[in-house]
């Protein structure tokens, strides 16, 4: 056509380029459109996405540096001889990830390049249904049209403006894996799992860390495996303060950060000083700046991200939209590249496939992992009543936690069934190591219709934690101890 | 524990005859005192071993001399071996198993007779009986064998670090002891007859051999020993022979591990005088599909048992499903297909379903598919460890909607990796679920 791209991408991360790159297979002419605006503190990145910097791979290269503080600890006991005392230095670690991250940024230009994607380190926005303006910081605009445009442009944190000195002194998750210095003693206000898991590591690395909740913690998530998961937390050395929300930071000499909140249990107000606060109140797409009123896309009034149907299309034709800005999707990396790839697929190469967003997977990287796929227990006992639900449930001990004397209180496993004859899985749930791992194989068997009679079947690996999934008899309706014995 | 349940009057007879170098242990068997629980635990020595490496990348400053202590593992691990023995006694007693330690043999019909530790001998009668005496370690059947080697039943309990050890075979015991003992920083060679993991995946077996190779642990490929005696003093002396010609090499080491396979515990139990038949090669007894064998109020579960895996949950599984289909009307056969498995070397492998030779032997080439790749699992950037080792391959049945019929992981936790797509290729998993299936991220299994 007219049109000088066939598809043209707005936001170079986890959607947008695996959109891109399947459509580039079908030998069509594609453009990728990326840039990062600087958060408030100035942080910036390259191409890649949340994930990719801010997100899942620096969070688990972290929560990797925690696990591996465990380890030392855990390997006295199986008899290595490591001189106390031991500590952790932010920048060795920091300078790792940051390193590691910048080769994905390199690897990713590379990729496009290798595929013949062409790559805009620009801002843009619409300017009529087929054609965006894009900025490059300098302030230079190139205009691009394109047949196909797909905005994947994602999510930024937000800050509670509302609160004083929140913007001025408070950083974001996305400032936090690009820290030079330690961040001290931190404090995270908080209701979603990214600072969870945030707070995890920086615990686990040694830092004096503090969780502030207004109210209920994963919301969303199965509440008792939450529960789990922050009282984990708490014995492991991070402080919690339940039912409180800042009300003021302030800035002192010292350079040191003054909170003060207010503790709605007690109705009081407190003040503590930090070197950090790091606030985790959620994410806002990121299409202030796109112009969409301009072309006409619609989005929630609420939320404000983009509406789209079963195909990933908006209200404007040959406009369509994948990834963390898309109401009514999970949050999740592996979703949006399923869902870039399958729509390239539906545009250029004859398939109609589109994406299930039944029966995802996913896991909560906290200093003790919850892995789960499917309904929580609440979602099932509401969508097919408690008399129609069994749920089988077991506390179990890893087997590397016997030696190294480690408290295995909250390593659980729970998986929901209907209670009919056929018994299908509806939801699994996993806390212990590994549990993405634990997760992954059993999310398969669920897309495949597992059922339990199916799981009892199932032989176990022996001596792992998994195997513990496929021996799990105890309902909850009995009553019975389930807490696992011998070998 | 499970006839218990059914209120039936049951009783145990446990018995370990010491080893060669006079090793004993409690009430559990081989997985909880000499197989797969000591086995992890040392395995998981090791991989905190590799952790400290890691460590130090990740930002952990600690002195540069890190040494491990044999003693201070090996002590925790016994007192949690130990810890598990008592826990079975307490569960038969409160289940009201009768426990009895001593050895047991048949001398008539329906009658066993029990002698203990001082030679005391009591005889029972049963109406039913089942065999579940397991194995033990093979000996070379060469001058000095049993005088100077150990084997996995002593390994776990050595009172003295084995130093530079030589480990005599191929199997996944072999090369799980070899790696935990390089991992904690011994001078490991693992000598070989011919290949590595018989009954594997070849493919996967090289690429586990290649991976202890390149990290330490030395190779002798295609000979056996033929002599062991004292060397140097605290040494021992082995000389070996070529398979392939007249070669004799000699080398010395503190420790010599045999690990070659294992032999059926069911030559010196009376078998004869009840008339059970055993297949007189391997001594392994053949069931039918509920574990009966010829003689009908005599059954068998476990590593005795022929053309069966020689596993702790297949083991597990086959006593209980046995039991309620004799007492609680229970109809369910252990399923012994796509059984999964995971050998704990260096680097990990899980499996379930066919090898790829397998798989081309069954369906032929043509008709199976094997997708695969590498990867470079995310833990592992950081520190720069291998990026081009860890390996995952699934094989498909084109014929039968690409079903999956063989699983294959090669990487960390592949144990926690495999059983989940155990439970999924129960299920008949096909490559179109799997790829509807949405990874969890950033994980190897994804």
């Amino acid at each position: 056509g007219k049109n000088e791209y066939d598809l043209l991408v707005i936001g170079g991360g986890s959607g947008g380029l695996a959109c891109a790159k399947e459509a580039a297979q079908f030998g069509r002419k594609v453009a990728v459109l990326d840039y990062v605006e600087p958060s408030p503190q100035g942080t910036k990145w390259g191409l890649g996405g949340t994930c990719v910097n801010v997100g899942c791979i620096p969070k688990k290269l972290m929560h990797q540096a925690a696990l591996l503080g465990s380890a030392l600890k855990d390997a006295q006991h199986y008899g290595w001889n490591i001189a106390q005392p031991v500590h952790h230095t932010w920048p060795v670690m920091a300078q790792a990830v940051q390193n590691y991250v910048k080769s994905l940024n390199w690897g990713h230009r590379v990729q496009l390049q290798d595929k013949k994607v062409k790559y805009f380190n620009m801002k843009g926005s619409f300017s009529d249904p087929y054609t965006i303006r894009g900025l490059t910081k300098a302030g230079k605009e190139t205009i691009v049209t394109a047949e196909n445009i797909v905005i994947a442009t994602g999510g930024r944190p937000k800050y509670p403006t509302h609160i004083a000195g929140a913007l001025e002194y408070g950083i974001t998750s996305d400032d936090l894996f690009w820290l030079k210095e330690s961040p001290g003693k931190t404090l995270t206000p908080f209701v979603f799992n990214v600072s969870l898991e945030c707070a995890g590591f920086l615990t686990g690395i040694g830092l004096d860390t503090t969780v502030m909740v207004r109210s209920i913690p994963l919301r969303g998530f199965d509440q008792q495996m939450a529960s789990l998961v922050t009282e984990h937390m708490e014995s492991y050395g991070t402080k919690f303060l339940k039912r409180c929300f800042p009300t003021k930071v302030e800035k002192l000499e010292s350079k040191r950060l003054q909170v003060t909140w207010k503790n709605t249990d007690l109705g009081t107000e407190e003040t503590d000083f930090f070197d950090t606060v790091m606030w985790a109140v959620g994410r806002a797409p990121d299409t202030e700046t796109l112009n969409l009123e301009a072309v006409g896309v619609k989005t929630n009034s609420e939320t404000g991200k983009i509406i789209v149907d079963a195909s990933e299309a908006t209200s404007v034709p040959h406009i369509y939209a994948v990834g963390d800005l898309t109401e009514g999707r999970p949050e999740l990396t592996p979703t949006a590249i399923a869902a870039g790839k399958l729509l390239a697929q539906r545009l250029f190469g004859q398939s109609s496939e589109l994406m299930d967003y039944d029966n995802v997977p996913t896991t909560v990287f906290t200093p003790l992992e919850y892995g789960c796929v499917g309904l929580s227990e609440e979602a099932a006992v509401q969508c097919y009543g408690l008399d129609n639900i069994e749920v089988y449930h077991a506390y179990y001990k890893p087997l590397e936690f016997t030696v190294a004397k480690r408290d295995a209180t909250q390593c659980y496993m729970k998986m929901v069934c209907l209670r009919e004859r056929e018994q299908r899985i509806l939801g699994l749930h996993f806390i212990g190591p590994n549990a993405g791992e634990v997760i992954q194989g059993f999310a398969l068997g669920i897309k495949c219709g597992a059922t339990y009679p199916q799981l009892k079947k199932t032989i176990g690996i022996h001596p792992t934690c998994a195997e513990e999934i496929t021996k799990l008899h105890i309902t909850k309706r009995s009553g019975l101890d389930a807490t696992v014995t011998g070998c | 524990q499970e006839a218990a349940k059914y209120e039936k009057k049951v009783m145990v007879l446990d018995f370990v005859m010491p080893t060669p170098l006079g090793n004993s242990w409690g009430l559990g068997g081989t997985c909880v005192n000499v197989g797969c629980i000591p086995k992890k635990l040392m395995h998981q020595a090791a991989l905190l071993g590799q952790a400290l490496q890691d460590s130090r990348k990740f930002g952990w400053q600690f002195t540069e001399e890190v040494k491990h202590n044999w003693m201070t593992m090996t002590e925790s691990v016994q007192n949690y071996i130990g810890s598990l023995n008592w826990g079975y006694r307490v569960a038969l007693r409160e289940k009201k198993v009768t426990y009895e330690n001593a050895y047991g043999e048949f001398v008539g019909p329906h009658t066993i007779k029990a002698t203990n530790k001082r030679g005391v001998e009591k005889l029972y009668t049963a109406e039913r009986f089942l065999i579940a005496t397991g194995e033990r370690p093979r000996y070379l059947g060469i001058p000095g064998d049993k005088e100077y080697c150990i084997s996995s039943d002593d390994l776990f309990s050595l009172p003295y670090c084995p130093g530079k050890t030589l480990v005599v075979g191929a199997s996944y015991v072999a090369l799980e002891c070899a790696g935990f003992l390089a991992g904690l920083g011994l001078d490991v060679t693992v000598m070989v007859r011919s290949i590595l993991l018989r009954g594997f995946d070849q493919d996967i077996a090289n690429k586990i051999g290649e991976y202890m190779e390149e990290h330490g642990i030395s190779f002798i490929r295609e000979f056996v020993p033929i002599e062991i005696e004292e060397g140097t003093p605290g040494r021992l002396k082995v000389i070996a022979k070529s398979t392939k010609g007249n070669q004799i090499i000699e080398g010395e080491y503190n420790t010599v591990l045999l690990a070659i396979g294992r032999d059926a515990c069911t030559r010196k139990i009376g078998l004869d005088k009840v008339g059970v038949k055993i297949n007189e090669k391997t001594g392994k007894i053949p069931v039918n599909d509920e574990e009966q064998t010829n003689v009908p109020y005599i059954y068998a579960v476990g590593d005795i048992l022929q053309d069966k895996l020689e596993l702790t949950p297949v083991a597990i599984q086959a006593g209980r499903l046995l039991v309620q289909r004799l007492y609680a009307g229970a109809t369910s056969k252990c399923d012994y297909v796509n059984v999964p498995t995971t050998v704990f070397t260096p680097l990990e492998y899980g499996a379930c379903g066919y090898s790829e030779e397998a798989a081309v032997e069954k369906f032929g080439e043509e008709n199976i598919e094997v997708y695969h790749s590498h990867f470079w699992p995310l833990e592992w950037t950081v520190p720069s460890r291998d990026n081009n080792k860890c390996y995952a391959k699934i094989i498909c049945h084109i014929q039968d909607n690409e079903r999956v019929v063989g699983f294959h992981v090669l990487g960390p936790n592949a144990g926690e990796v495999t059983q989940g797509f155990a439970a999924a290729i129960k299920c008949g998993m096909t490559k179109e679920q799997l790829n509807s299936t949405i990874g969890i991220h950033p994980v190897c299994a994804e």
